[in-house]
């Protein structure tokens, strides 16, 4: 038996299950009365590489396509840190690309998320321990979220992105 | 005999395999950089400087024993001749010497490449790295004379979900008149990280290099220490080998394809092209594993066999992509696209962005014709052998989306001693460079990923 189907002809975005509970609840509780009132339904997410390579960029690219079909949730993704609600950082954060990550998450207006993408930004992955990495997002900027996995699927990623958008709009 | 052999007459052999390597004099260097020789790449180790060539007058490749050149010179008080003044490609791998081992290109470049003054040390292959530099240099670029140009910096966090990298261009107006990169904000280390490790574990950073070209680049590592340990993998893993390649190309064709579609407006086929990339890449994650088929190939075979439900299903997914590529290549040559694309990045050897996307899509027709017979009739047998634990040096060669990936590997005693890959980012920046002079500024983004230019592979 055949796992999947033929390919249909009118692709159609695919269903999406649940969101895990626990997660928003751990968020819900991370979450302060103002970031509550000011944030809404929907989340602007600009993505910050700081050494991915460029597999957790795939995955998250993938997420753009026709079958997830970010939209409907309200998600979004956005060039500039002024206009985004979520850094989604991806790579175990290079010496060379500190500087850039502090700067974008300085550039996001409060209240801000920080979502670590991927084995190598939640702890630096295989690279660990190289002179060149630092380790992770969490050595440079508060990270409320990680999504582990190398790289995590898109459906594992928007997973993680449904959760945070509950936890905003949970109240 | 050859006027290369003649240069290398009597010159001592390492045993490298497939090809020897040479290790020259001085004068032997220079008389090399003479001949009709393409410069591949260029590394070092804490004695010697080597580099590759292919031989552009060889009679006949396959066979002749220097089809292509591995040349090591000793690097003497520091210094080694450069390669930069005759071959101009060679000059960030000369920078990028210097910062990793700490040898100098008499003639050369050494403006930092990968080092931003960021590492807790300096020169970190070296025998003994330096000390922490005292603060960090803004990077230098190459002046252009003329009063009324503008700089204008892009990235190395540009937009859309993309690699780091830096774009310096300078601009007469909104005209670029001169385009310059800057890489190695995701240097990771790489290199220092494989060393001392078994060929096995070593492979996992090998497959971390790029994640759009993981099999391309775990199949030269894996090629080139069979290469240096004189085994061959089973027949079943070459076969299944060729099938996660071919695909892993032709997923990344569909990503570079979709996302220019995407930057000049063409939505439609920006999802057509992305549907196609994930319906592969859940053929390929039920067929192998892993919707990349990150760390399934492995030195000596592949890491586990394939699933057979899962490879029967691959078939119907390439025969429908088959089906549906003429209307994406249809899309592509669609009046409003077609105008946008034609003129758009023209560089000498390539042509323009309408030409790049063409040969995508035969290439993407060519690899899916190659697979499905594959398919149907792959060998039987072991997925892979156990590695001898000796030593050796070796050169392996791999075909990616972007062009040819080659590992170079020392193995001693079983576990690495050095390795250097390279990714074929080293040439495919310069003709970005190139291919944007004269186009207007606000075409930077679209010739850019026209030309498909990947960056954690070269950026080590
Ligand atoms: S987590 Fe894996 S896929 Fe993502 S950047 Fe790191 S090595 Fe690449």
């Amino acid at each position: 038996m055949m796992r999947w189907p033929l390919p249909p002809r009118l692709p159609a975005a695919e269903p999406a299950g649940p969101v895990d509970r626990e997660t928003v609840a751990s968020l819900v509780a991370r979450m302060d009365a103002a970031a509550q009132r000011r944030l809404g339904r929907g989340l602007a997410i600009r993505h910050v590489n700081t050494g991915s390579c460029n597999g957790c960029e795939l995955e998250t690219r993938a997420l753009t396509g026709v079958l997830y079909e970010l939209s409907r949730f309200g998600l979004r993704f956005v060039d500039s840190p002024a206009h985004a609600d979520v850094l989604l950082v991806t790579g175990p954060l290079t010496q060379n690309l500190r500087r850039a990550l502090e700067q974008a998450w300085d550039a996001v207006p409060d209240p801000k998320w920080v979502v670590a993408l991927g084995d190598c930004a939640v702890d630096g992955g295989v690279f660990k321990g190289s002179y060149a990495t630092l380790g992770g997002t969490g050595n440079a900027v508060p990270v409320d979220l990680t999504i582990g996995g190398c790289p995590p699927s898109p459906s594992r990623i928007l997973a993680g992105l449904r959760a945070l958008l509950e936890a905003n709009s949970a109240r | 005999m050859t006027r290369i052999a003649a240069i290398l007459h009597g010159t001592p052999q390492q045993p490298s395999r497939p090809w020897p390597r040479f290790v020259v004099s001085r004068a032997q260097w220079s008389a090399l950089l003479r001949e009709n020789l393409t410069l591949l790449g260029a590394w070092a180790d804490t004695t010697h400087v080597h580099a590759l060539f292919a031989n552009n007058a060889t009679p006949d490749p396959p066979t002749d024993p220097l089809a292509c050149l591995i040349v090591s010179i000793e690097v003497e008080v520091g210094f080694y001749p450069a390669l930069s003044p005759v071959h101009p490609g060679a000059a960030w791998f000369e920078r990028a010497i210097h910062d990793l081992w700490g040898h100098k290109a008499a003639d050369g470049e050494d403006r930092p490449w990968l080092d931003h003054g960021h590492w807790p040390q300096t020169h970190p292959l070296a025998a003994r790295p330096g000390p922490r530099p005292p603060a960090a240099d803004p990077p230098e670029f190459v002046e252009v004379a003329g009063s009324a140009l503008m700089q204008w910096p892009i990235g190395p966090i540009g937009s859309g979900i993309a690699e780091a990298a830096h774009l310096r261009l300078t601009l007469d107006g909104t005209a670029i008149v001169r385009a310059e990169a800057r890489l190695g904000y995701t240097h990771k280390g790489v290199l220092t990280l494989m060393r001392g490790k078994s060929p096995r574990v070593a492979a996992r950073f090998a497959a971390r290099l790029a994640g759009d070209a993981t099999v391309a680049h775990a199949i030269a590592f894996a090629r080139a220490t069979e290469a240096a340990l004189d085994i061959a993998p089973p027949p079943r893993a070459i076969a299944l080998r060729a099938v996660m390649a071919a695909l892993e190309r032709t997923t990344t064709r569909l990503d570079d394809l979709g996302t220019l579609a995407a930057l000049l407006g063409a939505t439609h086929l920006h999802g057509q092209c992305g549907l196609w990339q994930e319906y592969l890449r859940r053929g390929l994650a039920a067929a192998f594993g892993h919707r990349m088929c990150m760390d399934c190939v492995v030195p000596g075979g592949v890491a586990g066999d394939a699933d057979p439900m899962g490879l029967s299903a691959l078939r119907p997914i390439l025969e429908a992509l088959l089906d549906d590529l003429p209307s994406i290549r249809a899309g592509f040559a669609r009046d409003s696209l077609a105008a946008r694309l034609t003129g758009l990045g023209r560089c000498a050897t390539e042509g323009d962005a309408a030409d790049r996307c063409a040969r995508r899509l035969d290439a993407i027709a060519a690899d899916v014709a190659l697979v499905v017979p594959l398919l149907s009739d792959l060998p039987e047998g072991p997925a892979n052998v156990a590695l001898p634990s000796h030593s050796g040096e070796g050169l392996g060669l791999s075909s990616s989306a972007r062009g040819d990936i080659r590992h170079w590997i020392r193995i001693d005693n079983g576990q690495i001693a050095a390795a250097f890959p390279i990714d074929p980012g080293w040439h495919r920046w310069p003709l970005a460079e190139a291919g944007l002079v004269g186009a207007e500024a606000a075409d930077a983004e679209a010739i850019c990923v026209s030309f498909g230019l990947p960056v954690s592979g070269m950026d080590l």
